[in-house]
C-alpha cells in the first residue's frame, strides 16, 4: 500500500503543512511525494531530503506553475492508479485541488483528518471542531486532506529519496493565473509558528496592531487575528485564525483582545498553552485560556513588551 | 445568462451542536436551522449580478430532505426567480450532491453556478471543486472579488498567503469566501413574493443518480475539553509563569 502526498511549495521549500500531510500518510504504509509547478529542481530536492519519503514525482512544466486546480487535478488523476490513498495538506491549495480529483475518480473525498485509524477509517472534526467524527471509506482509493496541526511534521533534513520526472497529458485549459498579491513579512507563516499572538476585536483598528509588534518580534511570533477584527477590517483576511481562517496549534497562542467565539476557539483550541489578555472577566476565551489575565490591553501590551525585552 | 445556486440547509451558526448521547451524530431535533451563510453570500453575489444585468435568471437548488424547501424561499426572498427541491432522507455526500447538481445543471444550463466554500456543518469544502470536475468546468474557489467580462470571469480568491485573481472560462464554478459580499437581509414584501415563485420538486432517481454515501460515519464524539487555566494578577506574573512553569518562552 503506497500513498501519494501533494507537496505544496515555495522558493525551493516544501511547507511545513505539507510535511505533516507526508507524517499522516506515513502512518498508512510506503511514501511518494509530488512535486509540481515550472521551475521546480530546488522544491524537488527538497522534497527528496524529507524524512520518510522513499520516491519523489516531479512534473516540471508551465501548465503546472501557480498550482491551477484544473490541470493539477487531471495530474493527481493520470497518477492515481499505482496509489491506494491520494493526500494533501488542507490548505488553499489542497482544498482547491483535492476535491477536484476525487470527482474525477468518483470518490468521496474525506476532508481535513485528525486522525488514522487504519487504512479506511479516519478521524475528522465536524461543526468547527465542536464534535468528532470516525468516518470509514467504502472507496477502493482515498482522497483525502489532512489537518496539520493535528499531525506533527516529518523532518525537512534525513531522506535520501528517488526522483522520477512524471507528465500528463495536458487537456485543454480552461483557467489561466493573472496575478497574486501575497503578504510579505518576515514574521514565520500563522500555520508553521511556534508562538502565535492574535489580536481581536478589542483591538479597535487597525493601527492598534503595531502594539503586538514587539512582542511578536521579541517571541519570533507569527501575527494573527480573529475573524471579527477581519471583518471591521483591522487586517487582512490571512491573518485570520478560525473555522473560516487557519487552524493553527503552536506551543504558545496569546489572544489578546480575544472573546473567544466557538468560530475562533475552532482554529486554536489545539495550541499547548493560550494566554487570554482582555478586560472582560467573563469572555469566554478565559475558559480555554491556561494563564488569563484581566486588564486593559492598551496598558498590558506595553508592559508585556517590556517584561519581555527584560528577559 | 442563468445562475444556479445551490443553497444548503444547516444547523444555525449561532447554535451551540451537541453530540448525541449515543454516539450517531449530533442534535438535531427542535435545533433552529438556517441557510449556510456561506451559501447565503452565494445567492447574494447571484442576484448582484443580476442587478447589473449579467445575469438573467437564478435558479435556488436544495437537496435533502422536504424541509430544505424553506431554505429555498429563503433563497427566492432574497431574489432568486425559482426553485429546485431534490428531496430525499437519504445522508447526502458531497460526492452525490455534485452529481445531482451536474445533473441539474445539464437540464438547465446555467453559465455560472456559485456556490458557498463549505457548509458549517460537515465543514467538507469540496462540493464545488468536485461539480466542477464533473462538468468538466473551471473552478475559481474561495472568491473574493468576481467580474464576469464577455465570455471571461476573474475572480480573486483568498490563498493562504493573501490574494490570487484567476481568469477562467465560462461556465464555471465560483465558491464563495466571507468577503465577497456583505449578504442582504429579505424585506417584508420581498418575503411574501417569495411564497408566490415557483419550486419544482423531484427525486435523486428522476435525475438517475445513486445518492448511497460513500463514507459512513462509524461515530461521533465530543473533542477533548480544554481545562481552563488559573488567572494571574500581572504582566509580571503571566511572564513569570510563561518562563519557569509552562517554559514555553
Amino acid at each position: 500500500m503506497t500513498s501519494l502526498v501533494w507537496l505544496d511549495h515555495e522558493a525551493g521549500i516544501i511547507k511545513q503543512p505539507s510535511r505533516s500531510a507526508v507524517a499522516a500518510a506515513a502512518a498508512l504504509g510506503e511514501v511518494h511525494v509530488l512535486v509540481a509547478g515550472a521551475g521546480v529542481g530546488a522544491a524537488a530536492a527538497a522534497a527528496a531530503k524529507l524524512a520518510g519519503v522513499s520516491k519523489v514525482l516531479v512534473a516540471d512544466a508551465a501548465e503546472y506553475d501557480h498550482a491551477l486546480a484544473e490541470p493539477s487535478a487531471a495530474l493527481l488523476v493520470a497518477l492515481a492508479p499505482a496509489y491506494s490513498h491520494l493526500l494533501a495538506a488542507t490548505t488553499a491549495v489542497g482544498k482547491n485541488i483535492m476535491p477536484r480529483v476525487a470527482a474525477l475518480l468518483d470518490v468521496q473525498p474525506i476532508s481535513d483528518i485528525a486522525a488514522v485509524v487504519d487504512a479506511d477509517t479516519f478521524v475528522r472534526p465536524i461543526y468547527a471542531g465542536n464534535a468528532l467524527a470516525t468516518v470509514k471509506s467504502s472507496d477502493a482509493k482515498k482522497v483525502i486532506t489532512v489537518r496539520a496541526a493535528s499531525f506533527d511534521p516529518v523532518a525537512a533534513e534525513g531522506g535520501s529519496a528517488a526522483t522520477e520526472a512524471v507528465s500528463a497529458a495536458g487537456g485543454a485549459s480552461v483557467s489561466k493565473f493573472i496575478s497574486a498579491e501575497l503578504s510579505k513579512s518576515e514574521r514565520p507563516e500563522l500555520t508553521a509558528a511556534r508562538v502565535v499572538v492574535s489580536g481581536g476585536r478589542g483591538m479597535q483598528n487597525g493601527d492598534n496592531f503595531k502594539l503586538l509588534d514587539p512582542i511578536a518580534d521579541k517571541l519570533g511570533a507569527a501575527v494573527g487575528a480573529s475573524r471579527a477584527a477581519v471583518d471591521a477590517g483591522f487586517v487582512p483576511n490571512e491573518y485570520q485564525v478560525g473555522q473560516t481562517g487557519k487552524i493553527v496549534a503552536p506551543e504558545l497562542y496569546v489572544a489578546v483582545g480575544i472573546s473567544g467565539a466557538i468560530q475562533h476557539l475552532a482554529g486554536m483550541k489545539d495550541s499547548k498553552v493560550i494566554v487570554a489578555i482582555n478586560k472582560d472577566e467573563e469572555a469566554p476565551i478565559f475558559q480555554v485560556a491556561d494563564y488569563g489575565l484581566v486588564a486593559d490591553l492598551f496598558t498590558a501590551l506595553p508592559e508585556l513588551a517590556a517584561e519581555l525585552e527584560r528577559g | 445568462m442563468k445562475i444556479l445556486v445551490p443553497v444548503k440547509r444547516v444547523v444555525d451558526y449561532n447554535v451551540k451542536v451537541r453530540v448525541k448521547s449515543d454516539g450517531t451524530g449530533v442534535e438535531t431535533a427542535g435545533v433552529k436551522m438556517s441557510m449556510n451563510p456561506f451559501d447565503e453570500i452565494a445567492v447574494e453575489e447571484a442576484v448582484r449580478l443580476k442587478e447589473k444585468g449579467v445575469a438573467s435568471e437564478i435558479i435556488a437548488v436544495s437537496l435533502g430532505v422536504a424541509a430544505c424547501a424553506e431554505t429555498i424561499r429563503t433563497a427566492l426572498a432574497m431574489g432568486a426567480d425559482r426553485g429546485i427541491l431534490v428531496e430525499t432522507d437519504v445522508d447526502l455526500q458531497p460526492l452525490a450532491v455534485a452529481k445531482l447538481l451536474k445533473a441539474i445543471a445539464e437540464k438547465e444550463g446555467p453559465g455560472l453556478v456559485i456556490l458557498g466554500k463549505q457548509a458549517i456543518d460537515d465543514d467538507m469544502s469540496a462540493t464545488g471543486p468536485m461539480l466542477a470536475a464533473l462538468l468538466g468546468w473551471s473552478q475559481g474557489t474561495f472568491a473574493s472579488k468576481v467580474t464576469v467580462d464577455g465570455g471571461n470571469l476573474t475572480v480573486t480568491r483568498e490563498v493562504d498567503g493573501g490574494l490570487e485573481t484567476v481568469e477562467l472560462k465560462l461556465p464555471a464554478i465560483v465558491t464563495t469566501d466571507l468577503r465577497l459580499n456583505e449578504p442582504r437581509y429579505a424585506s417584508l414584501p420581498n418575503i411574501m413574493k417569495a411564497r408566490k415563485k415557483p419550486i419544482e420538486t423531484m427525486k435523486p432517481e428522476d435525475l438517475g443518480v445513486d445518492p448511497t454515501p460513500r463514507l459512513t460515519v462509524i461515530k461521533v464524539s465530543e473533542p477533548p475539553k480544554r481545562q481552563a487555566g488559573v488567572k494571574v494578577g500581572s504582566v509580571a506574573e503571566l511572564v513569570s509563569k510563561l518562563r519557569n512553569e509552562a517554559k514555553v518562552i
